[in-house]
């Protein structure tokens, strides 16, 4: 008897988890791989605020072509191999959107393994939204059909900063710190190459690789710079290491400026203002809170309320979903097989300016205007701050789309 | 010296109660979280007083109400428990404080330049890090080798049975030197946490090489922690401003051509890079020449 009443509990059980997924048949499932915990959690979880703020409005409004957003969060820890086992999980759910940003690597892997999923499974294809994973590799050697990119590539970055670099005069030495890994590398060649091209008055006087987040003492390397009579420090590092490069910095008084990629990352507002570097710190990014564009306002200050504790740190989020829900409107489908070839050249509206950036279809690359910005104090009642600091990002430049463009080596099999 | 800090709890802890405390980092975190939200609300100087003894109060809790139990079932059980410790630790700090840093900042009447060494400028905060540090050390070194105290928590390990026959609780000893173990973690955490990135992963980012200065130091013993974490604080430094590789080193020589084919995935890798892994390679040098480690008396 005990027995019995084991097994229907069981299977009562098993019938509550089976009914949501057969009732979930009028929902359009996006899957959210990124970290969710360990190191890169901070990172991951404002991301997928940022989806589910997303979906909630999108939802309020009546979904897209009929169908309620749903976003699934998947933890990957920025592991390869983990988010292999991720993604299977969310195809075996029977999601066919994948989102994925934080780690090159990562976004490789997913790449290679959605290329050969789509190949064996012609009628179920599979496509990878990848909105922060930028090594050009993504969108060149090893560029797919299923493979969209929204962040702009290492390249491509670079070429804007030092388009920008080339008519700042008083830019002389120049000092490259980067993380030990193939980011960091790529970051450091091109700056080198370019830089070399545009400005061959410039001086590299140091070229410096780190261990990737594992040191907690910084002030040796700034000692270095220092020493280095650099005017300018060029770093793409991100997370912990960017911040406490830029409190050693700001502790042992070295005055430079630094070009970043990810000073507005998490944490960095905030150890750049511990450090009161005030207009010293620049970013490279697709946009800012601070540039004024009423749609966009209005967007952030209902985030800010949503989530007030976390800044909107992902423009491009707003651009991917935004393409993405038009993409399924215009093909009248969810199948990534017959939406994924209205994304191909799409124009799109940026969520920033509202200026015009466009998906390239040759290696699938959105190119967008691109804002050289730097933190410095705000009046908190008229301008966006970050992370409660009162301090927010300023505009120094724009850079233009068609100065961001750049060739792609990708050759783009494309499914019959 | 913030190993150090580290380090001298951790090895109070073990030498005393022969417990190894994995959720070590984990207090030291918390310390770091309880000061900021302390100093937020009434100041530094407060938050460096009141954290550690929040975080003490909470260790003794845990030695009393968990390891205590756990203690019985051996070293295995302990090692498990502590660790599990490490990640309810974590999901707590990640539930109330969030995943992303927070904003704590170095104390104002703490924050100018103390001195500077070719030209670069040396903040008094670091300076007071390294006063606390020292401070600790000797009141420690005091207060085991030459005090009643002392002589009582060192007897509770080795002869836990007599010490009680002549009167001491030797639960309420142990379950003390734990709270106290705990709260030296918690003040390096207090102090920590400006200099650094108050984030619910910092402990994570500690815990590895705060083992290395334990070990290197030799277990148990203060003395070594102490020379450990200055010589591991020396290592990493220099090497950082070295800028040798083998091709440098070698690389005026005939032969270099060939090396250079057989060796070229680390032929122009400069000390510099690797800094930061060279402490555990300090690790395992130790463990093959010298496993008890430089000042520990222990034989492991």
């Amino acid at each position: 008897m005990k027995k019995f009443a084991l097994a229907a509990a069981a299977l009562s059980m098993l019938g509550l988890s089976v009914m949501p997924a057969l009732s979930a048949e009028g929902t359009l499932k996006l899957a959210y791989v990124d970290p969710l915990s360990g190191g890169g959690a901070s990172i991951g979880q404002l991301g997928l605020n940022q989806l589910r703020f997303i979906a909630e409005r999108i939802n309020a409004k009546g979904g897209v072509d009929g169908q309620k957003l749903e976003i699934v969060p998947f933890d990957n820890q920025v592991n390869p191999q983990t988010s292999l086992v991720q993604v299977q999980k969310a195809i075996d759910q029977g999601i066919r959107i994948i989102v994925q940003g934080n780690g090159s690597s990562v976004a490789v892997a997913i790449e290679d393994f959605l290329r050969k999923y789509n190949r064996r499974n012609p009628d179920h294809n599979v496509v990878q939204l990848n909105y922060a994973a930028i090594d050009p590799v993504l969108t060149n050697e090893k560029c797919s059909y299923w493979h969209f990119a929204w962040d702009a590539a290492v390249n491509i970055k670079l070429e804007a900063l030092t388009n920008y670099l080339k008519a700042q005069k008083d830019v002389k030495k120049v000092y490259l710190i980067d993380q030990d890994y193939s980011f960091g590398h790529s970051v450091a060649e091109t700056t080198v190459k370019m830089l070399k091209e545009k400005r061959p008055d410039v001086e590299i006087v140091g070229n410096e690789f780190h261990p990737l987040v594992k040191v907690t003492d910084f002030s040796p390397y700034v000692a270095k710079i220092k020493a280095s009579g650099a005017d300018t420090v060029v770093t793409g590092n991100w997370g912990q290491d960017l911040a406490l490069l830029i409190k050693a910095a700001g502790d042992a008084g070295l005055k430079v400026k630094w070009y970043t990629f990810y000073a507005g990352g998490a944490g960095g507002p905030t150890a750049v203002k511990q450090a009161s570097l005030s207009g010293q710190v620049f970013q490279i990014t697709e946009g800012i809170n601070n540039i004024d564009y009423a749609p966009a306002k209005d967007v952030i200050k209902a985030y800010i309320k949503a989530y007030p504790k976390e800044p909107v740190y992902f423009p491009r989020i707003f651009n991917m979903t935004g393409m993405l829900f038009k993409a399924i409107k215009e093909a009248k489908s969810s199948d990534p097989a017959k939406f994924a070839p209205k994304l191909e050249g799409m124009k799109y509206k940026t969520f920033s300016s509202g200026e015009e950036g466009f998906m390239r279809a040759d290696d699938h690359q959105f190119f967008q205007p691109l804002y050289i910005s730097t933190l410095q104090p705000v009046d908190t009642k008229a301008e966006f701050d970050e992370e409660n600091t009162g301090w927010g990002w300023k505009e120094v430049a724009q850079v233009p789309v068609k100065d961001t463009i750049t060739e792609t080596t990708c050759k783009m099999k494309r499914p019959k | 010296m913030l190993l150090f800090l580290m380090a001298s709890g951790l090895t109070v802890i073990f030498s005393m109660m022969g417990v190894l405390n994995f959720a070590h980092a984990g207090f030291y975190m918390l310390g770091a979280f309880f000061g900021f939200e302390i100093s937020r609300r009434i100041g530094f100087w407060p938050g460096l007083i009141i954290a550690p003894i929040l975080v003490g109060l909470i260790g003794m809790a845990v030695e009393r109400y968990g390891l205590r139990h756990v203690h019985r079932h051996g070293h295995v059980a302990e090692l498990l428990f502590t660790f599990g410790l490490t990640y309810v630790i974590q999901q707590v700090v990640e539930m109330v404080w969030g995943k992303l840093p927070v904003d704590y900042e170095v104390p104002p009447s703490l924050n100018f330049t103390a001195f500077t060494v070719f030209a670069t400028e040396y903040p008094a905060f670091k300076l007071f890090e390294l006063l606390i540090s020292v401070t600790i050390f000797l009141v420690l070194l005091v207060v085991i080798k030459r005090t009643r105290i002392g002589l009582v928590v060192q007897a509770a390990l080795s002869h836990p049975g007599m010490v009680s026959m002549l009167g001491h609780n030797v639960d309420r000893v142990f379950m003390l030197v734990f709270g106290v173990g705990v709260a030296l973690a918690a003040v390096a955490g207090v102090i920590a946490g400006p200099a650094l990135v108050t984030q619910s992963n910092m402990a994570g980012l500690l815990g590895p090489i705060l083992f290395v200065v334990v070990v290197v130091g030799g277990l148990g013993s203060l003395g070594g922690a102490f020379v450990a974490s200055l010589l591991i604080g020396l290592l990493q430094t220099f090497a950082v401003a070295s800028n040798a590789s083998l091709a440098g080193l070698f690389g005026g020589y005939t032969f270099a051509g060939t090396l250079a084919t057989y060796l070229s995935d680390i032929w122009n890798v400069t000390v510099a890079q690797v800094a930061p892994i060279l402490p555990y390679l300090l690790l395992v040098l130790i463990l093959i020449f010298r496993p008890r480690g430089l000042m520990g008396t222990r034989e492991t």
